[in-house]
């Protein structure tokens, strides 16, 4: 995982509440057994109709969210399945972060082991994120803030190693390896 | 000590190394369950960085999800849905056959969907933490265990160190009061209690279910219950351990035996939460105010009595206006209508949620005797399940009706293997989601018990199975 400090970009604003994971990812597309190239496969229901062809009124498909690295999403995004294919999609797809007023457990645990920091803010910061598509945001990774158009900060909660792991690219298989005295005495002692 | 709950006294007995400001909790997994889907990413990067599997002894494989349900064809082939399917079930055996891992191959006698398959086994036990890759692991709660869903990356964890980093979740004391009434299942009350906290209403907390109509439930029953604890958002969900556990796991392949046995039993009884323990939140339910219930919308939290109308986006508040009309917009339904009467494409009777012998007996209840008058799949949860299943005669009941009989797997609740319903289809299916498409694209689902879903292909329509003679 490369270091994460900051993410610049325009937003991309979904606004539809509690989008889950197959609407992420459709479980037809889960049937590989690697990671790459995902990203085609991102909300693939909604970028594509019945035959495949993009749909042009679907915001993905606009030319002003090419480059776009922040998602924002209505309330409760990343529901239903552990599929850590949901992330990889969005990491393929160029995304570096989510924002909603509530991301749901198992996906933000995905997030945070692919370099997609989960963004959870307040209702009113949400409101004017969901009105204003394409706004240019900042987002700090060691601060925890969250810096709109107008130079107003919302600060968002990250687990302090969770944010050790993405400001320095560590994986945490490394972290849990280390732990192996800790995990021999707790085996032998049972 | 102060007194604990459930869900604390299993945690205290895992940590591995205790959670500080810094670092999440170091947590020892017990059980590690392992399906094609969710593993081949996490075993290539054990092969990268030339790790074993620390506990080959405390790693299961099955597989489920992509496996077809039909049987060989004459010439011996399986019929696939395509060949990814095939290759990921392939990959699975050869990283089991790689790494030492236990594995219930297709066409093995103990095979199934992992979430039954476990169980039946007698792997689950009281006290234990089991994880998967797959949020459905919940469903191993019902045995008093701390289980939950994983991703890709934390299964390679648990196969590396047996070990999870976890910052220590919320409880959320879930009391059901009351009995449930006549043709009133599990399914029922968890899809009551789900409308009720919202599909993140159980964000960032484990749930423990509690009160004199969950001591009533089978085992089963308590497996449909804390299988759905995750549609609420719930990491896991948790039922203390009874005389019901001990007598459902006594026997089985994997629990202990004679004097280990009644050790396990003595432990197990401390299990459940002491008097004055405290939750970070309660929710209270009066199991006898349920209904059959049935989902109309897009998510499991949008579920509504079987006898009750189509909400009008009209009387929601402002913000869940725009989310009723999303789906009620997808699910082609009229606002104000009763859902009885609405016509249906499929039923489907299977899934982690309802596939076990109590949920195929009481589809059975409904259709014996009876035609369907739509396509309905019955998809028994593993080998083992099928064969009581025929030895009780229940594949003859559905035969009889005109369903189809199906060998074991996840089959149409996630539409990978090729059982997939149409786009526009309406199906009353057993599962756990009616997300968009989750059915196959396009597909309209409305999820319900068994005997909801039996009556509903009787009827080729919404139907309530207490008129049906639901018991």
């Amino acid at each position: 995982m490369e270091p994460l400090r900051t993410i610049e970009s325009r937003t991309v604003v979904l606004p539809s509440a509690n989008i889950d994971t197959d609407q992420i990812i459709p479980a037809r597309f889960l049937k590989v057994t690697d990671k790459q190239g995902l990203g085609k496969a991102l909300f693939a229901d909604w970028r594509y109709d019945g035959e495949g062809k993009p749909r042009p009124d679907f915001v993905l498909n606009r030319p002003e969210a090419a480059g776009a690295k922040v998602l924002v999403a209505g309330d409760n995004f990343g529901c239903g399945s552990s599929r850590e294919h949901a992330p990889w999609a969005l990491v393929d797809a160029g995304f570096r972060a989510v924002i909603s007023t509530k991301i749901a457990d198992i996906f933000r645990n995905n997030a945070l082991k692919n370099g997609l920091v989960p963004v959870v803010v307040d209702a009113a910061t949400h409101a004017r994120l969901l009105a204003e598509p394409g706004a240019a945001v900042r987002i700090d990774v060691e601060a925890q803030t969250l810096r709109l158009p107008e130079g107003a900060e919302a600060r968002f909660p990250l687990d302090a190693f969770s944010r050790y792991c993405l400001l320095n690219g560590v994986d945490e298989l490394g972290f849990l390896l280390s732990q192996r005295p800790a995990i021999d005495a707790f085996e032998s002692r049972r | 000590m102060s007194p604990r709950t459930l869900f604390e006294k299993v945690w205290d007995a895992h940590v591995v190394r205790p959670e500080t400001a810094e670092t999440p909790a170091v947590l020892y997994i017990d059980l590690h369950l392992v399906h094609e889907v969710t593993s081949p990413q996490a075993f290539s990067v054990l092969r990268e960085q030339r790790l074993p599997v620390r506990r080959s002894d405390r790693t299961v494989a099955t597989m489920d999800h992509s496996t077809p349900t039909l049987p060989r064809r004459a010439d011996g082939t399986l019929p696939w849905a395509d060949a990814q399917a095939e290759a990921q079930v392939s990959k699975l055996a050869r990283n089991c056959q790689e790494f030492g891992v236990e594995l219930h191959a297709l066409g093995s006698s103990t095979q199934g969907i992992v979430h039954v398959v476990g169980p039946e086994l007698g792997l689950t036990q009281p006290g234990m933490t089991v994880v998967c890759g797959d949020s459905h692991t919940a469903t191993h709660g019902a045995f008093g265990a701390l289980a939950f869903g994983i991703g890709t990356s934390e299964v390679g964890h648990v196969l590396a160190t047996q070990c999870l980093l976890q910052r220590k979740p919320k409880t959320l004391a879930v009391r059901v009061e009351g009995a449930l009434g006549p043709g009133v299942t599990a399914k029922d009350l968890v899809l009551a209690i789900i409308a009720k906290l919202g599909v993140g209403g159980g964000t960032g907390h484990v749930i423990e279910y509690l009160g004199p109509a969950i001591r009533a439930l089978s085992m089963e029953a308590r497996m449909t219950l804390c299988n759905m604890s995750i549609e609420a958002g719930a990491r896991a969900g948790m039922v203390a351990p009874d005389e019901v556990t001990f007598a459902w796991l006594k026997g089985r392949p994997r629990a202990p035996r004679g004097e280990a046995w009644e050790k396990a039993v003595a432990a197990w009884r401390q299990l459940p939460s002491d008097e004055g323990a405290r939750y970070d939140r309660e929710v209270a339910i009066d199991a006898s105010a349920i209904a059959p219930m049935i989902t109309w919308g897009t998510n499991p939290g949008m579920a509504i009595p079987v006898t009750g109308t189509v909400p009008a986006p009209a009387e929601a508040d402002a913000a869940d206006r725009a989310t009723l009309e999303s789906a009620l917009r997808y699910m082609g339904l009229t606002p104000g209508k009763p859902i009885l009467g609405q016509p249906i494409d499929v039923v489907f009777i299977g899934s982690c949620t309802n596939s076990r012998i109590e949920d195929l007996r009481a589809a059975a209840a409904v259709m014996k005797g009876r035609k369907v008058k739509v396509r309905s799949l019955v998809v028994p949860g593993s080998v083992e399940v099928k064969k009581q299943a025929e030895a009780e005669g229940l594949d003859r009941v559905f035969r009889e009706a005109g369903a189809e009989w199906r060998e074991a797997g996840c089959s149409m609740c996630i539409a990978m293997n090729g059982d997939r319903i149409e786009r526009g289809q309406y199906c009353v299916s057993t599962s756990n989601r009616n997300f968009e498409g989750r059915q196959g694209a396009g597909g309209r689902t409305l999820l319900a018990s068994p005997a909801t879903a039996a009556a509903a292909a009787v009827a080729g329509a919404v139907a309530d199975p207490r008129q049906m003679g639901a018991a």
